[in-house]
């Protein structure tokens, strides 16, 4: 009896157990659309009559964007569910990269991923070609209208588009203090010589500081910005045609001429006067963690520092970002006036569903309607390449530079280097071999050398 | 809307209560169908006993440990993408190449020293307090790092080696430098100084396992007879020489134990590495360098390899605990 007894509790207490996990469940797939961030003010819903009634739909999202970024993100959603009726499912993860080639292999694709890096692009169509669809009619069509054939092509993999551009960014950029600069009556530099003269000048002027702060590190990426620093430098130095055949391979990896440019960079970043300000050495930009290694300018232990337009999210909040304000950006210089390389980056819109809901969602996120939306609940810190962008609605002078730079026909764009190479290069050989670089310090020959036979090796 | 799309779906709330109230009905009849009939079962035959208790763990261990375990030795020996047969190119790869010679040199530093040091650190410690007045405190403070994961550890550590340039009006944030520039030294870059940025990483884990060491061995220690100390007194062991050649022999299978299950601990060792220098500087140890290959080259060829040898270097490991387990038995 008492044993009865027994099995009748436990029973009791296995059902509470179960009915504690259902509820979890009911409470876990909420989090669609909206949410967060300012609302878009009246949405006019007749730009969106060409997609349908959707209502009862709901396309899935997976993407490296994380909050408090991708808060803004499912903002600016909200007219599209608010018109169409369908539902987005956002998720964001840090760990995108490994886990998305792991969906698609278990069969488990999200509807839409944003995938930052064309040569991630590159390697999924060829490893899972049924499983990346390519874009509808009015996709393309968006493409066409609003980006330029260089952004188009960044989404193309052999003559079929498969991925639209989502957000952009320029990366050729130097950080500085306008005070700081003002102060001390320096003027800022436009050719590459410039630069350097103005360093030489800053050691001359105050011995005690070193101009430059960098910092590399950035947990399992460790690396990725001293590669954006070789690649603006070979776009300098040996010209955006040659840039183009190092990405795609059709040189060596360590040709003479990329081995010159990482010297030239060399000469800033392993410059014992010149680096490492209020960090240390040249070999403490190898610890320094990249998101904080700027805050030398504001704190007058460096003037200089190089980094994209989205850096200015890392600054304290109490900094004003603006030409007149407590830190801003300068074009990073070319070798002559007139040479006017731009670096930059963005991520691409890939869709693994054909479902009418997800083609629709996917046009939507290509269009200027889009682009207006994001750019109006974001704070700072976010552009497109979009030329229907209304630049009016951005709120940070650096992000209205950053788009006159990108949208000015004067500046030669070219996309990250190392976000088109295959992924164990450019986000693998290439960080690791930069961080050796740096320390313990490995010669520049040696470096270029061992990514480019693991590149050949593949 | 069918019933079907219904019941795998479920929109509203109504609809998602009334699939647990279901849910639940289901799971009393289906449990209540069990006990009942495990009671009328008195006599089941052998072979069903068997099958029931058995049959479940062989099958997860077959899908769970044995299916994938033969699909990694498989394909080891296949290229990147698990296409063509490459024989032992990877194996070769794996033992030649400096980056790889670098991260099993590595993965042996580690494996001698963690196991060595934790007992050694516990065992001193777990004598040291025995029987005295603070034991419980003293026990306590070395097994709370225990309870710490992996990467808060890794993370703490960080923070003790922070580096920060002797210059200027730069302060110290990290506690050692701290320490060396009151000493009146520079401060050093500890995760950056090869080779030696491996043992300042093994301190984490040694700092980790001591406490479980010391468990186990102050048990142990503590199990020792009375009578033998006692003999062992009268016959005039004293301090080092009791330690040595009482203490010691007396809790020799605890310390295998241990030994070995920080040797496993420390071959698996991923986080540490991961978090605190992501393998650069020749850190990297082949756990890390297994999902580095694996996930980030997409090189599953080389990382499956890199997961064979792991699973050879444990297997000599597992052998000797489980001979000394039984020898222990085979005692009492």
């Amino acid at each position: 009896m008492r044993i009865q007894k027994r099995r009748g509790l436990a029973l009791v207490a296995s059902v509470a157990g179960l009915g504690l996990v259902l509820t979890a469940c009911a409470d876990g797939n909420d989090d669609t659309g909206g949410g967060g961030g300012d609302a878009v003010a009246d949405v006019d819903c007749a730009d969106f009559e060409q997609y349908g009634d959707l209502s009862g739909t709901t396309v899935t999202v997976y993407t490296s964007i994380v909050d408090p970024e991708a808060e803004e993100q499912r903002a600016s959603y909200v007219p599209f569910t608010e018109c169409t009726g369908a539902e987005i499912s956002y998720e964001g993860s840090r760990e995108f990269e490994a886990q998305l080639p792991v969906r698609l292999e278990a069969g488990n694709p999200p509807d839409i991923a944003y995938i930052p890096q064309p040569g991630f692009l590159r390697s999924l169509v060829e490893d899972f070609p049924d499983a990346v669809v390519p874009a509808g009619d009015a996709v393309v069509a968006n493409a066409e209208e609003y980006y330029t054939e260089g952004w188009v092509e960044y989404g193309t993999v052999d003559g079929t588009l498969y991925a639209t551009p989502l957000g952009a960014n320029v990366k050729s950029f130097v950080w500085y203090s306008p005070g700081a600069f003002e102060e001390n009556g320096y003027e800022i530099p436009t050719t590459w010589q410039g630069l350097l003269d103005l360093t030489d000048q800053m050691v001359a002027d105050h011995p005690d500081i070193k101009p430059w702060c960098a910092g590399i590190e950035s947990g399992d990426a460790t690396g990725w910005p001293a590669t954006d620093w070789l690649e603006d430098v070979v776009l300098r130095t040996a010209g955006p045609d040659v840039y183009d055949q190092w990405v795609t391979h059709e040189i060596p990896f360590d040709d003479p001429q990329i081995v010159a440019a990482l010297e030239e960079v060399g000469g800033i970043l392993q410059n014992e006067d010149y680096v490492n300000g209020g960090l240390g050495n040249v070999a403490s930009i190898a610890t320094a963690p990249w998101n904080e290694s700027g805050n030398g300018i504001p704190d007058g232990t460096c003037f200089l520092h190089r980094a994209a337009n989205f850096y200015q999210a890392n600054w304290d909040e109490s900094l004003t970002v603006a030409e007149d304000g407590d830190v801003y950006a300068f074009y990073l210089p070319g070798v002559s006036e007139d040479d006017r390389p731009l670096l930059g980056g963005g991520e691409f819109v890939t869709a693994f569903s054909d479902r009418e809901e997800v083609q629709a969602f996917h046009a939507y996120l290509s269009s200027p309607q889009w682009a207006n939306a994001k750019a109006e609940v974001t704070g700072q810190g976010w552009i497109s390449a979009n030329n229907g962008l209304d630049e009016g609605l951005l709120q940070s002078p650096i992000d209205q530079l950053s788009f006159d730079l990108l949208t000015d026909d004067e500046y030669t764009f070219r996309f990250d280097g190392s976000d088109q190479m295959p992924g164990a290069i450019g986000a693998g050989a290439f960080w690791r071999e930069m961080t050796a670089w740096i320390s313990p310090g490995q010669d520049a020959q040696t470096t270029l050398s061992n990514i480019e036979s693991a590149w050949a090796g593949m | 809307m069918t019933t079907v799309e219904w019941l795998l779906r479920p929109d509203s709330t109504p609809e998602k209560l009334l699939l647990m109230v279901l849910a639940i009905v289901l799971f009393i009849v289906v449990m209540g169908a069990i006990l009942l009939g495990i009671d009328r079962l008195k006599r089941a035959p052998t072979w069903a006993v068997v099958l029931g208790f058995l049959g479940p763990t062989l099958l997860f261990l077959g899908f769970g440990l044995l299916y994938p375990g033969l699909r990694t030795v498989w394909g080891s020996f296949r290229d990147a993408r698990g296409r063509e047969f490459v024989g032992l190119d990877n194996y070769v790869t794996a033992f030649t190449e400096g980056q790889f010679q670098i991260v099993l040199r590595n993965t042996a530093l580690w494996v001698v020293l963690v196991p060595l040091a934790a007992t050694m650190f516990g065992l001193v410690y777990a004598v040291l307090v025995d029987r005295t007045r603070f034991e419980y405190v003293a026990k306590t403070l070395i097994f709370l790092p225990m309870a710490i994961s992996l990467v808060g550890a890794s993370i703490i550590w960080k923070f003790v080696y922070e580096y920060k340039p002797d210059q200027g009006n730069v302060q110290q944030t990290g506690l050692l430098n701290q320490l060396l520039v009151w000493l009146g030294m520079e401060p050093q870059q500890f995760l950056l100084s090869q080779p030696w940025n491996n043992l300042f990483l093994i301190v984490v884990m040694v700092w980790i396992q001591a406490g479980f060491a010391m468990t186990v061995l102050s048990a142990a220690v503590k199990a020792i007879p009375d009578d033998i100390i006692e003999a062992a007194r009268l016959d005039g062991l004293h301090g080092l020489s009791m330690f040595r050649f009482i203490t010691v022999p007396s809790i020799r299978p605890a310390l295998v134990v241990v030994v070995t299950t920080i040797a496993m601990a420390t071959l698996k060792v991923f986080d540490i590495v991961r978090t605190m220098t992501g393998g650069n500087f020749n850190t990297s140890v082949v756990a890390y360098e297994f999902y580095t290959q694996t996930f980030v080259s997409r090189n599953q060829g080389l990382g499956a390899a890199l997961a064979v040898i792991l699973f050879v270097l444990v297997i000599p490991i597992i052998a000797y605990n489980v001979r000394q387990l039984k020898l222990a038995e085979e005692i009492r």
